[in-house]
C-alpha cells in the first residue's frame, strides 16, 4: 500500500456504471516525511477521507475487487483504505 | 486510475477478436495540476469521449474489465469524462 496525501476531488457525470455514487479523490504519493514522490493519481474513497488527509492507498486490482465485492468485472484499481493518524520514522 | 486529455483518434481495421467496434483514442496522461506525466498512449473508450475532453482512465488488467467482452488485450481504458478537478491547495481547475 502507498502513503498518499489527498489533494482534492474529481467529478465526472459520465462514467462507467461501477463508479455510480463513488467518491473519486486525487491522491499524491508521499514519503514518510510528507514530501511528494512521483505523480498524483485517482483513487476511490472507502473511508470518508478529505482534502489534506494522509491516507493509505491500495493500488492493485485484485485487492480492489475483493474489497468491493461487486464480482469479477470491476475496472477499479486504486482504493483509499485508511486515514493515517501519524507516521513514526527514524 | 489517472487523468488524461484526449488528443486524437486511432483507426485500426485489423483488430484482435473482441475489439471490433471499439473506439481507440490517443490520450496524454496528466496529474491533478494537468501537467503531463508520461508519454501519450492509446486507450479504448467506454464513455463516448471526444477530442479535447479531460477524462479519467484505468490501466493494467483492470482496463480490460471495463469492456464487454472483458477478456481482451487492452491495458488502458477511458472510464469517465471529467467535469471538474477540484484541488484547493493549488487552485487547479479544468
Amino acid at each position: 500500500m502507498k502513503l498518499c496525501r489527498v489533494e482534492g476531488s474529481v467529478t465526472a457525470t459520465v462514467h462507467h456504471p461501477t463508479f455510480d455514487g463513488r467518491k473519486l479523490l486525487i491522491v499524491q504519493p508521499v514519503d514518510e516525511t510528507g514530501r511528494a514522490v512521483g505523480d498524483s493519481f485517482l483513487a476511490v474513497d472507502l473511508v470518508q477521507a478529505g482534502a489534506g488527509d494522509t491516507v493509505l492507498v491500495n493500488q492493485e486490482g485484485n485487492g480492489a475487487r475483493q474489497l468491493l465485492k461487486l464480482g469479477a468485472q470491476v475496472p477499479i484499481r486504486s482504493l483509499i483504505v485508511g486515514v493515517v493518524d501519524a507516521v513514526d520514522h527514524e | 486510475m489517472y487523468l488524461g486529455k484526449v488528443i486524437g483518434t486511432v483507426v485500426a481495421t485489423q483488430k484482435y477478436e473482441g475489439l471490433e467496434g471499439k473506439k481507440l483514442l490517443v490520450v496524454t496522461p496528466l496529474d491533478h495540476k494537468l501537467a503531463r506525466t508520461g508519454a501519450d498512449q492509446v486507450a479504448v473508450d467506454t464513455v463516448r469521449a471526444g477530442h479535447g475532453d479531460l477524462v479519467y482512465l484505468v490501466g493494467s488488467r483492470e482496463a480490460a474489465l471495463a469492456l464487454d467482452p472483458w477478456f481482451v488485450p487492452v491495458d488502458a481504458a477511458i472510464i469517465g469524462i471529467v467535469d471538474d478537478v477540484h484541488a484547493p491547495a493549488n487552485g487547479a481547475r479544468k
